[in-house]
């Protein structure tokens, strides 16, 4: 991956700090912190105890808490506030960043709109979706749109970081263009198939940025319990006035106010948002421009995944990997002409074969012209290839599809052996394709062309299946072959002799059972499954009816990224989970903080229960505020990062996540506050 | 929505009749056809026939040759018709005064006696009604009891060791003994107190009973 | 702390495990399935009664549908009672001549026993005629009970119905529920309890109170009454209303330490036993066992706290070494002891209950705070009749949600997502409570006509404050009865916590079922946590200690806890 889009950024790139420090600033307006209740809470708190400093400044009153104290605790509360917003603003900051290297090659290009036979010229930005443009060699490609006419070689590595040029013509499969790609050789009409501002490109920067950012149902869901969770707490400090007072302690607005930022979910609250932008922009790393926040939530939770054979479980071509002579035909002969059939055969499959017979046969290639042979090329028509030699006796060496074979043999008067069925049924039966050779009416055997599983694919699937999601393979061969291969790649099931609407069947099926579905596809009719589907996923190489229909577009085109999404929807609700766990389980230690210094004046006998041994009431308020605000920016990178995702059940990864951040969550600020206590104590600040 | 209020309205007359009068007549009358000397109060008599009380309320005793009660807060003290309980928390100085004084009384009553005086004797009952005390508390005062009465203290002891109860199937509860059962067993035992039952003949005997 | 009192502890927790499953498949049969018991006769009465109510069509409802019905029949049980009360001196049965009840406490009562609180701001023997108990307020004992284990019903239905292609809207009937329970559950099992407790003393007749003398000469008037058939119905529908001031404490409610053993084991029986109804609700009865776990952990963990609490002495009775105490005795009944005092009390708060065998007002500070939080836990702790088991749900959901989105899977619960929605009305049921408990001890404790009421001064004097308020928004009904809440604002106030607390909390918890009911059930895989493990119990009791102890943490450390120490400093008030 060497995309502009990935570029390798650190953390806390230096670049980015000072920007989001001059945001996080920016971000203290009140319509910008009314958008996260938990925050406008923590900002109103601060403002309440700045006009309370104010006042003890212009007032002093003898019974006021130090002004020292007050002075800090109030500092402290905006610096909560402003901790958020620069975790927030960090995670914007490298979605801009990311958003920047896409704008980039979508320069604004003035357009050649094709209008009622004529051509003319407008920005780009004018195009509207239906319009027509054309492109010639040395063209940027001003909008996404879908070949109508010609065929063209385009450079996508803008996008896609691959250097190698594209194909894209009309009609068929590889119809789809993106804005900002540059046509290489001869010229297309494309129809546009998006207005400025809506294509995919600018969704996901509206995405990573943040601004176009709508919650995910999750997030949403998330919030509303902050917020009551923020509620419950207002009450029970706003109630501890009037309870105080009947008790005689005094009460400073300011102590309340510490107690109350340090109770509701702020460290939770102040990141939420930085990890939903994050999550983002973690999968546009991937080279995955996802349509929306909710698409990427749903992939975290997608039960069956389907996958289609080609391409993603096995290599996109099948190999030669044996030979298999009929009885009477020595091997020498069948992997001669075998050899000399694949030739001038470019298709990887020919190339494998030359390779087999040069490798396992030590026969190397010979020079075709020597022969005076004539390449004969594959048809749909005769379903096969081979060469015509002249010299030293004419010969017709053919290979291709065993029925194809078995008919040239008997139009050349020869017969096939009986063998011949026996060997290709056995092949087929291994989830391998069987491709005849002759030689005129002769029929010298078979070669056993293979389906190559992917290296490592295996692996994979297992660990989808430790997800808890059952993995599908989608393939156009007969069952026979599609549970042989099913078998080799270890996924769960298959469906074999797949046509669209099969695959939309299933789909269909699997979500009347409940199941999320995720599928990758690229063809044309693909595009209603995509759409069905929870998740899908199309290529980028695909038309551009898979990518409408899809809500995700991978820019490597690699269907096994569906693994990597699967991941980042996972860590993204992992990431809020931890968190919002931590952060609650942190309260038990600040009440044991701050709940004696409040009430110790008063009644210097619950001095037991300041079990952490802070100095003094006031270090004790001033130690849990500072750690309720430290805590924001030590959890920014893992806000970011995203909790690693670790494929296992349900219930261990429950187990641990509730060790580490709920355990863990309540011891933390047990030991961060007594060192923060201790240190304003070195300091002399309390 | 009318049709709503209209079930609701029926179902309420229905379910009153049926839970409310149905139930605690059926209840009642069975009640009263098989234990009634229990459905009535578990009322007990003395010596003499007369009815003295019922076996499951305390009573206010205050004369020396009697066993004394807990403290009460029902009413002014063992009143049926005001239960309760002094409510008083931990930290009450009125509860500590209130003990001191009890532990004041109870020293100068029973002045013979050393050793810590047991709870139950300084603090009030949950009903206000309590009938037992333990055993430790009944024997605390026996001393007093056999004094007054010029009997031996081990004769007294014994009485109060045959109305011990244990607990109920060896778990449930605590050992106890019911204050009005052990006197009416020493008057039974050495005779009633001299000047008991001042000015109530037989015609005095209260309307308890069977209704 | 004792052997024996120990033993008694666990004997009744044996007791409660024994009957859970036995009375849950009971349950089960009578409120889901469809056979009940003597079909022959008990089905034409439920016909008929069902004929005579106006629903014998038995209809399905909605959410809203069951919602409305429960809040009209709500509505005309507070008017019916409170114009009983008014017009008590005009009905039969009120041997001593007792007047009308005036129009606040008729209010009060009215709320309490409609909302299941059955909070007594009366003492019952000097305020309410004979009529009056039975007709109204044992009437509302058994139909608030029944209507509790409706709402439950409705919600466990919304979580484990499975729906059609055309997505289920329905989730019951709430006048079959409310027949069901009261015809095939309650008044069965209080008939036969009540005479239970006939037999071991308690009253049963309408008699006038006796004018006896004592042994001693004095007169002493004894309160009579239909007590038993009462007494059956508090404890069995965890109501908690004694037919005396002094409640289960009083020798002609609660006689002996087998009856006493008996009223707590009903306390607890119906909730423990919807536990299991749930689990085969759910086709899955680990999951019931799992509620039933969670519950038991954080009952056997109060428990141990009173007992150990209440196990202490009075320090400031000991202080000269005068006074020998097993225990802190102030407020307990010999007959019971320390130990089933604490075991009574760390139950009826569990449990929604109420009932005491003894005064929580002078338990030890921690002893007292134990009732307390058990109540502020939400009463899931076992829980009210049906409001145990509609409460735990909804921590339930708020569980799955947090765990959910800790394996990194959009949260479900019996296969059926948790969404937005679901949240919000969790949320909003969550938050009713602190809102009510803490709202108005805040205002009571500034008021004058809040704090006169008070019987102790000091932190104690808060904690009978924020006790009230908790009882009554939890529907419980116990109380720190030194509280004089017989004011206008105390019985104004407390009845609106009641209702709040009641039926602002079950009408969400009815949301929720209807928008889970239509829901599409997703297959568990490897992916969904198990909800019935023992990681899930422990998850689900964290949650329930942390939003009810987060939010009371504050009020708590300035009432009990504070109290606590100054105890042991010698310090009084």
């Amino acid at each position: 991956m060497s995309s502009p889009a990935s570029k390798p950024a650190s953390l806390l790139d230096a670049s980015l700090l000072k920007p989001a420090l001059v945001d996080s600033l920016r971000k203290l307006h009140p319509r910008d912190v009314a958008r996260n209740p938990v925050m406008f809470v923590v900002w109103a708190g601060s403002l309440l105890t700045t006009v309370l400093v104010v006042k003890d400044v212009v007032s002093p009153r003898p019974d006021a808490a130090p002004l020292g104290f007050t002075v800090q605790v109030t500092l402290w509360l905006w610096f909560t506030v402003l901790f958020a917003n620069f975790a927030e603003a960090v995670a914007e900051g490298r979605g801009k960043a990311q958003a920047g290297a896409l704008r980039k090659m979508r320069k604004d290009t003035t357009a050649r709109r094709w209008k009622d036979g004529r051509e003319e010229r407008v920005p780009a930005p004018d195009l509207r979706k239906g319009d027509e443009v054309i492109c010639e060699a040395g063209d940027l490609i001003p909008g996404d749109g879908e070949v109508v006419e010609g065929i063209a070689s385009v450079d996508e590595s803008a996008i896609t970081g691959e250097s190698a040029p594209v194909i894209r013509e009309s009609g068929g499969d590889r119809s789809a263009v993106t804005g900002g790609t540059k046509v290489l050789s001869d010229r297309i009409r494309v129809r546009i198939s998006a207005n400025p501002g809506d294509s995919f490109l600018d969704r996901m920067i509206g995405l990573v940025e943040g601004a176009a950012r709508q919650k995910t149902p999750n997030e949403v869901a998330l919030h509303i319990l902050l917020v009551g969770l923020t509620l419950i707490f207002l009450l029970a400090c706003v109630t501890l006035v009037p309870l105080a007072l009947y008790s005689g302690v005094p009460l400073s607005g300011t102590a309340v106010v510490a107690l109350l930022v340090c109770l509701i979910p702020t460290t939770i609250g102040g990141l939420l948002s930085a990890i939903g932008i994050a999550g983002m922009d973690r999968l546009l790393r991937k080279n995955v421009l996802a349509m929306s926040g909710r698409a990427v939530e749903a992939a975290g939770d997608v039960d069956t995944l389907l996958l289609d054979k080609t391409g993603t479980i096995t290599l996109g071509n099948r190999m030669a990997t044996e030979l298999l002579p009929m009885p009477g035909v020595r091997m020498e002969e069948l992997a001669e002409a075998a050899q000399l059939a694949s030739l001038a055969d470019e298709t990887p499959e020919g190339r494998s074969i030359v390779t087999l017979v040069k490798d396992a046969y030590k026969m190397r290639p010979r020079e075709l012209q020597a022969h005076h042979a004539t390449f004969v090329p594959f048809t749909a028509q005769t379903r096969m290839s081979g060469c015509d030699l002249v010299d030293p006796k004419p010969r017709s060496i053919r290979k291709g599809a065993v029925d194809a074979i078995v008919t040239y043999v008997h139009s050349q008067g020869g017969t096939a052996p009986e063998e011949l069925a026996h060997a290709s049924g056995r092949i087929g039966d291994a989830g391998g394709t069987p491709l005849a050779v002759a030689d005129g009416a002769r029929l010298l055997g078979i070669i056993h062309l293979k389906d190559v599983v992917k290296g490592g694919i295996k692996e994979r699937f297992d660990r989808f299946r430790a997800m808890g999601i059952r993995t599908v393979m989608i393939t156009g061969d007969n069952p026979r072959t599609a549970a042989a291969i099913a078998r080799e790649a270890g996924v769960d099931d298959f469906l074999a002799e797949a046509t669209p609407e099969a695959k939309l069947a299933l789909i269909r099926t699997e979500q009347g059972r409940g199941k999320l579905v995720a599928m990758t596809g690229d063809g044309t009719n693909d595009a209603p499954a995509l759409a069905q589907a929870d998740v899908g996923v199309a290529m980028n190489t695909g038309t551009q009816a898979a990518k409408e229909a899809g809500n995700m577009v991978d820019l490597d085109s690699n269907p096994t990224k569906l693994l990597e999404v699967v991941e980042v929807g996972k860590q993204l609700l992992m990431t809020r989970g931890t968190l919002t766990t931590f952060s609650i389980a942190n309260d038990v230690a600040k009440y044991f903080a701050i709940l004696p210094a409040l009430f110790m004046g008063v009644f210097p006998q619950i001095a037991p229960l300041n079990v952490m041994g802070l100095s003094s009431p006031f270090s004790a308020v001033l130690s849990a505020v500072i750690f309720n605000a430290l805590i924001i920016i030590l959890l920014i990178p893992l806000a970011l990062k995203g909790v690693r995702y670790r494929p296992l059940g349900a219930e261990a990864l429950l187990r641990r996540s509730l060790l580490l951040y709920g355990v863990g969550g309540v011891i933390v600020p047990f030991v961060g506050i007594k060192v923060i206590d201790v240190l304003l104590g070195a300091v002399g600040l309390a | 929505m009318f049709s709503t209020f209209l079930t609701a309205l029926r179902t309420c007359v229905v379910t009153m009749v049926l839970t409310g009068l149905l139930y605690p007549l059926s209840v009642t009358g069975l009640a009263q056809l098989l234990f009634p000397g229990e459905a009535n109060g578990s009322w007990v008599k003395d010596g003499r026939g007369r009815v003295v009380g019922s076996a499951l309320i305390g009573q206010g005793f205050t004369r020396e040759g009697y066993f004394h009660p807990r403290p009460s807060a029902a009413g002014s003290g063992y009143d049926g018709a005001a239960s309760s309980g002094s409510n008083l928390g931990p930290t009450s100085l009125k509860l500590k005064e209130r003990a001191a004084a009890e532990l004041e009384r109870l020293r100068r009553e029973n002045p013979d006696v050393a050793g810590p005086v047991p709870a139950e004797l300084v603090t009030t009952s949950a009903s206000g009604l309590d009938p037992h005390l333990s055993p430790e508390a009944a024997r605390w005062q026996a001393a007093r009891v056999a004094r007054a009465r010029g009997v031996a203290l081990e004769r007294v002891l014994n009485v109060v060791d045959a109305l011990v109860e244990g607990r109920t199937f060896g778990v449930l509860g605590e050992p106890r003994v019911n204050v009005l059962l052990l006197n009416l067993a020493l008057d039974r035992r050495f005779g009633p107190l001299p000047d008991a039952a001042p000015g109530v003949g037989g015609g005095g005997s209260p309307g308890q009973g069977a209704p | 702390m004792s052997f024996i009192g120990w033993s008694q502890i666990l004997l009744f927790f044996a007791l409660v495990l024994a009957v859970t499953k036995p009375l849950g498949a009971y349950l089960f049969r009578v409120l889901e399935g469809d056979t009940r018991p003597l079909p022959r006769v008990l089905g034409p009465v439920e016909r008929l009664l069902l004929r005579l109510c106006g629903s014998a069509d038995r209809r399905e409802q909605t959410w809203v549908a069951y919602a409305s019905s429960l809040l009209a029949f709500s509505l005309f049980s507070v008017l019916i009672v409170y114009g009983l009360q008014r017009a008590q001196h005009l009905l039969p049965l009120n041997p001593q001549g007792l007047g009308a009840v005036g129009p606040e406490l008729a209010f009060n009562t009215a709320v309490s026993f409609t909302a299941n609180t059955n909070w007594q701001s009366y003492a019952g023997e000097s305020t309410l005629s004979y009529f009056t108990q039975m007709v109204a307020l044992a009437w509302q004992n058994f139909v608030s009970a029944a209507a509790g284990i409706g709402v439950a019903l409705a919600l466990a239905r919304g979580f484990t119905r499975r729906p059609g292609p055309d997505g289920q809207k329905t989730l019951g009937n709430f006048w079959v529920d409310v027949m069901n329970a009261t015809l095939y559950v309650l008044l069965p099992l209080c008939l036969v309890y009540a005479l239970f407790l006939v037999s071991q003393g308690v009253l049963q007749n309408f008699a006038p109170y006796s004018q006896g003398v004592t042994l001693e000469g004095a007169s002493q008037t004894l309160a009579q009454g239909p007590v038993a058939s009462q007494e059956a119905i508090k404890t069995l529908g965890t109501n908690g209303g004694g037919f005396f001031n002094a409640n289960s404490a009083h020798p002609f409610e609660n006689p002996t330490p087998f009856t006493n053993l008996v009223q707590m084991l009903s306390i607890f029986a119906i909730p423990a036993a919807l536990t299991y109804t749930y689990g085969k609700m759910a086709g899955d009865t680990r999951q019931g066992w799992a509620l039933f776990a969670a519950m038991s952990v954080l009952f056997l963990a109060g428990v141990a706290a009173v007992y150990a609490a209440e196990a202490q002495a009075n320090p400031a009775l000991s202080a000269a070494g005068q006074v020998a105490q097993a225990g802190n005795m102030e407020g307990k009944e010999v007959r019971y002891g320390v130990a089933a005092s604490a075991l009574f009390a760390a139950v009826t708060t569990a449990a929604s209950c109420g009932a005491v065998n003894a005064m929580h007002d002078s338990f030890t500070p921690l002893g007292g705070l134990v009732p307390m939080v058990n109540m502020q836990l939400g009463e899931v702790v076992f829980g009210g009749v049906g409001a145990g088991l509609y409460g735990i749900l909804v921590m339930v959901v708020l569980s799955v949600f947090i765990a959910g989105l800790m394996v990194g899977r959009t949260p479900e619960y019996l296969g059926k997502k948790i969404e937005a929605r679901e949240m919000k009305l969790a949320m909003l049921y969550v938050l009713v409570f602190p809102l009510f408990t803490l709202g108005f001890s805040g205002l009571a404790a500034v008021l004058p006509q809040g704090v006169s009421s008070l019987n102790n001064a000091g932190p104690h004097g808060l904690s009978e404050i924020l006790y009230a308020y908790t009882s009554g928004t939890a529907n419980n009904g116990s109380a720190f009865a030194g509280l004089n809440a017989n004011t206008p604002f105390w019985n104004v106030t407390l009845g609106v916590a009641m209702l709040g607390g009641r039926f602002l909390m079950m009408v969400p918890a009815l949301a929720i079922a209807g928008s889970m009911v239509g829901k599409k059930v997703v297959p568990a895989g490897p992916g969904t946590f198990p909800t019935h493990g023992v990681l899930f119990t422990g998850l689900l009791v964290s949650v329930i200690v942390i939003v009810g102890a987060l939010t009371f943490f504050p009020a708590l450390s300035l009432s009990p806890i504070v109290e606590h120490f100054l105890a042991g400093a010698g310090k009084l008030y």
